[in-house]
């Protein structure tokens, strides 16, 4: 009993970083109408301009933490303008083609820059405690709160702002959005910047926990798109919610089955969804 | 009667678009499908042509059931369509456009093409002539290896015509195929429509330009928000007290031909 | 029957010059890189079915090469199976693998194909690296035996095995060529340009998407299959994203869509990896920008911005000499329908060149007509 509640708790915290992740993808992917192959490696470097702030300059790690995702927000923006934007005059798939193209050269840009091996990023509290047989670190309690505010936060931008409202309306239904005559090329920028930002922020939050290296961004893409089909494409709340019951599932699964294969378990999700209800779980499905 | 619907509905959301639609369209005869903007008109061609799934209600074509049909296979049983904003294979030629289109009435599989037998030679060459029959019959022979970005608006109307044409249909559904064409255009499609019907095939047509609509229809149903107010002939019909007062506040081109 | 005879000049000289290349170029090594060069081409080749022609971008083609080379690896080492009886079942295999996840991968929106492949080459790739019993994981499978002969024909020499692979080049080209200019080809280019346009005009497109799947997976695999025979040593890394990118990259810097693009664009830019060094250490941060400025500026790539320079500049001059439209009248229209592909026609070279111009247009995506339909319809 407490191993499995142990794993749902790691699953939580999983969960947490997932859906941060998944929540900027399926912002983007909302605006643009294309998915952004390069978003798991925003993620990776949000990690590695945390660990350039705490290194070169010698900052806090919070502090850190949040100029990186600045950075990235700026990144997100600069890649919007010079990348995506120009190839979205071409055919959706030059766009795809793009992203991954832009993806692997990220991942040799920070193997050129910081060395392929893995690094470290110390947690600002290492305290570990302990509670019904439980285990959880300073740390991952951090990577809960800060993804709950994290989120709560986005939801009153979209809910309660005129900007956010128009970012949710296109994420919701883009070509509706557009008769409207809500000004997209704005808020794509707009939508980029807070993408990058959240997982830039869901990195560092992860980055004391799991190790960082070049490659981490990969498998998180592949996650986050699964948990953005699964979830269904521009819903907010289905891709959280799909982020949490992945990890879960990921968390569980590890242990209670083979532990080589936890990472197959998305996609073998995302297999059965496509299978079953290729809409995602929590759209309305035309 | 060669269309039959009954019932017919489709909605988005909480929003129906078409409701409780009963018409029939006859063979061999002109039909025209006229409403104010947003009355359902073209929802109505897709679900006839398959591109909607009807929220509910049934659609009889040549005595089958075709209500749960994919697109293709409506295409297959010998409806065609024209769409408001005209579409065609782009960058490709007129003649290529058209030859694609008898594709579906070839029988011709991977291992002919990978082969080159003499049915596949055959089929292509059975393509190419349609495809060139259906220009001529058309009027636009001349453009056979224009691209389709270099012809005019209504010359591409004439194509989106020979497309649906070389594909062999028994009903012919044309949305707006006079939209953005000249009076004299106007009437030349027209002159198309007839010879088209002429030809044995029936067409139903969606027209706001209510001249062309009088001129050419041999029955009219009017829709509006989504329901039939009216059906009947062009007499009947532009007599008609609902069919008025749903004009008065909308958008027609009374005036245009 | 009107035959174009001045089309077909440069390809047969090209393949001839083949013929020669064991004789003429004696150095070892550069023998090895045209090897490479066209294995990755028959690769590509495959790519280009699902891609160029039917516009579906499969993210995981890597997957189907490791899947390919696997099998031959496998069934040679531990099943001691003949070398062709095993490369016919990793076709087989691959054929069978896309067929069956063409059920699901092209539910809905054409984004989700893309996702999709990428998640199984993710797999394949992870399962090539983790099922340590079966692949040794990442030590690799080594050792594996070559092309075994076929009658008398044995392929111990390098000139024997460049012939070998040769002609499966020519296979591949051929399948493509032959592809292209069919009614077949014509169906996936209408589902790649319009597929709602395409299903009007009574496309099944599901069905022809899986078609081109399968074709594509077939060729992919096989290449990967002579990979496997050709090198002798075999790693997981040949399913990984990096390959399936470079796959990418050879057929955009070549022409996607055409039939010359992927061997323009694998021997390009393969050979050049090979004989620029300083380019490998450097590979991705150049490659990825180049990857990207392609698509952004010549998304026709070599092959197709030839054709167009070419059409645009046969009708320039058709326009200066006054040159009237080739009228085919009834007879005319006959004649032009006798050819097998309506190219083959005399005088009108310009045609097929128009087609290919337009052909590498629609399938670099700059046509932009796949959107319009779905607004109406939706």
């Amino acid at each position: 009993m407490n191993l499995f509640l142990q794993q749902v708790l790691n699953g939580l915290v999983l969960g947490s970083i997932y859906s941060l992740v998944a929540l900027g993808l399926t912002l983007v992917y909302g605006t643009r109408g294309i998915p952004n192959f390069a978003h798991g490696h925003l993620y990776m470097l949000g990690a590695y301009m945390t660990l350039f702030f705490v290194g070169t300059y010698g900052l806090h790690y919070w502090p850190s933490a949040i100029l990186a995702a600045l950075v990235l927000a700026l990144a997100g923006v600069v890649l919007e303008r010079l990348v995506f934007h120009p190839v979205s005059r071409s055919s959706h798939v030059n766009v795809m083609i793009a992203s991954v193209g832009l993806m692997l050269f990220l991942e040799a840009l920070s193997i050129q820059l910081w060395g392929a091996d893995y690094k470290f990023v110390m947690a600002p509290n290492p305290a570990i405690y302990r509670f019904a047989g439980l285990t959880i670190s300073h740390q991952q309690v951090i990577v809960i709160i800060a993804a709950v505010i994290l989120m709560i936060g986005l939801q009153l931008f979209l809910k309660k702002t005129m900007v956010g409202s128009a970012i949710e309306a296109l994420a919701q239904n883009r070509e509706g959005a557009m008769l409207v005559g809500i000004n997209v090329t704005r808020l794509s920028m707009l939508t980029f910047a807070i993408s990058a930002g959240l997982a830039s922020a869901a990195a560092s939050l992860i980055a004391p926990i799991n190790l960082v290296f070049p490659a981490m961004g990969t498998m998180v893409i592949m996650k986050a798109f699964a948990i953005v089909v699964i979830g269904g494409m521009g819903s907010i709340p289905g891709a959280i919610a799909a982020a949490y019951l992945l990890a879960l599932a990921e968390s569980l699964g590890g242990t209670y089955l083979l532990m080589q294969y936890r990472d197959l378990i998305a996609f073998a999700l995302l297999a059965a969804i496509l299978a079953i209800r290729p809409t995602g779980l929590f759209s309305r499905g035309d | 009667m060669i269309l039959k619907t009954a019932k017919l509905g489709k909605s988005f959301g909480g929003l129906a678009a078409v409701q409780d639609v009963d018409m029939t369209i006859e063979q061999g005869k002109i039909t025209a499908i006229i409403g104010p903007n947003g009355a359902g008109k073209t929802t109505l061609f897709n679900l006839l042509s398959g591109f909607y799934k009807p929220s509910s209600g049934r659609i009889e074509f040549l005595g089958e059931d075709i209500t749960h049909l994919p697109v293709h296979e409506v295409a297959r049983r010998g409806i065609a369509r024209t769409f408001q904003a005209t579409h065609l294979f782009q960058r490709q030629t007129c003649l290529d456009n058209l030859i694609v289109g008898h594709r579906l009435r070839t029988r011709v599989n991977v291992w002919d093409a990978l082969f080159r037998t003499p049915r596949h030679r055959r089929e292509l060459r059975k393509c190419v002539e349609r495809a060139f029959a259906a220009m001529e019959f058309a009027g636009i022979s001349k453009l056979a290896h224009k691209p389709v970005g270099a012809i005019s608006q209504e010359q591409q109307k004439r194509l989106s015509i020979a497309l649906a044409l070389v594909t062999e249909p028994k009903l012919l559904l044309l949305d707006e195929i006079a939209g953005g064409v000249n009076p004299e255009e106007t009437a030349g499609l027209g002159e198309l429509i007839g010879k088209i019907v002429k030809s044995g095939i029936t067409v139903c047509f969606i027209e706001h330009k209510m001249q062309m609509v009088m001129n050419l229809a041999d029955h009219i149903v009017v829709l509006n928000h989504g329901c039939k107010i009216a059906e009947g002939p062009p007499a009947d019909v532009s007599r008609n007290k609902a069919v008025i007062e749903a004009y008065l506040g909308g958008e027609t081109n009374a005036h245009a031909t | 029957m009107q035959f174009n005879w001045r089309s077909w000049i440069f390809p047969c000289l090209l393949i001839i010059a083949g013929l020669f290349v064991p004789a003429v170029v004696a150095n070892a090594y550069y023998i090895h890189v045209i090897i490479m060069g066209f294995i990755w081409a028959i690769a590509v080749y495959g790519l280009n079915i699902i891609l160029g022609y039917t516009g579906q971008l499969s993210l995981g083609h890597a997957g189907f090469m490791g899947l390919g080379a696997y099998t031959v690896a496998l069934m040679s080492l531990k099943l001691g199976a003949p070398f062709w009886l095993a490369m016919a079942c990793a076709v087989l295999l691959n054929i069978v693998t896309s067929w069956l996840l063409s059920f699901i991968a092209f539910r809905t929106r054409d984004h989700y194909f893309a996702i999709f492949t990428l998640a199984i080459g993710v797999i394949l790739h992870h399962v090539m690296e983790k099922w340590e019993k079966l692949t040794n994981g990442n030590n690799g499978l080594s050792q594996i035996p070559g092309f075994g002969g076929i009658g008398p024909i044995s392929f111990d020499t390098a000139a024997a095995r460049y012939y070998l692979i040769y002609a499966f080049l020519l296979l591949a080209i051929y399948v493509s060529w032959s592809l292209k200019h069919s009614l077949i080809g014509r169906t996936l280019m209408a589902i790649r340009n319009s597929e709602d346009l395409a299903k009007s005009i009574g496309i099944p497109v599901n069905r022809g998407k899986r078609l081109a799947f399968m074709i594509s997976a077939a060729l992919t695999g096989m290449a990967g299959g002579l990979y496997a025979g050709y090198i002798g040593f075999l790693g997981p890394s040949i399913a990984s994203i990096t390959v399936t990118f470079n796959l990418l990259l050879y057929l955009l810097v070549g022409g996607i869509g055409t039939v010359a693009g992927p061997l323009i664009g694998s021997f390009i830019v393969s050979v050049l990896t090979q004989f620029l060094v300083v380019l490998q250490d450097y590979q991705m941060l150049i490659f990825g920008p180049v990857l990207v400025l392609l698509t952004i500026f010549f998304p026709h790539g070599l092959a197709g911005g030839y054709y167009k320079l070419k059409h645009r500049w046969r009708t320039a001059s058709a326009n200066r000499k006054g040159k009237a439209e080739p009228a085919p009248g009834r007879a005319g229209g006959a004649a032009m329908a006798e050819a097998s592909g309506v190219a083959e026609v005399s005088g009108a070279a310009e045609i097929s060149v128009a087609a290919e111009a337009s052909d590498a247009a629609e399938a670099s995506g700059t046509a932009g007509a796949k959107g319009a339909v779905h607004r109406e319809v939706r």
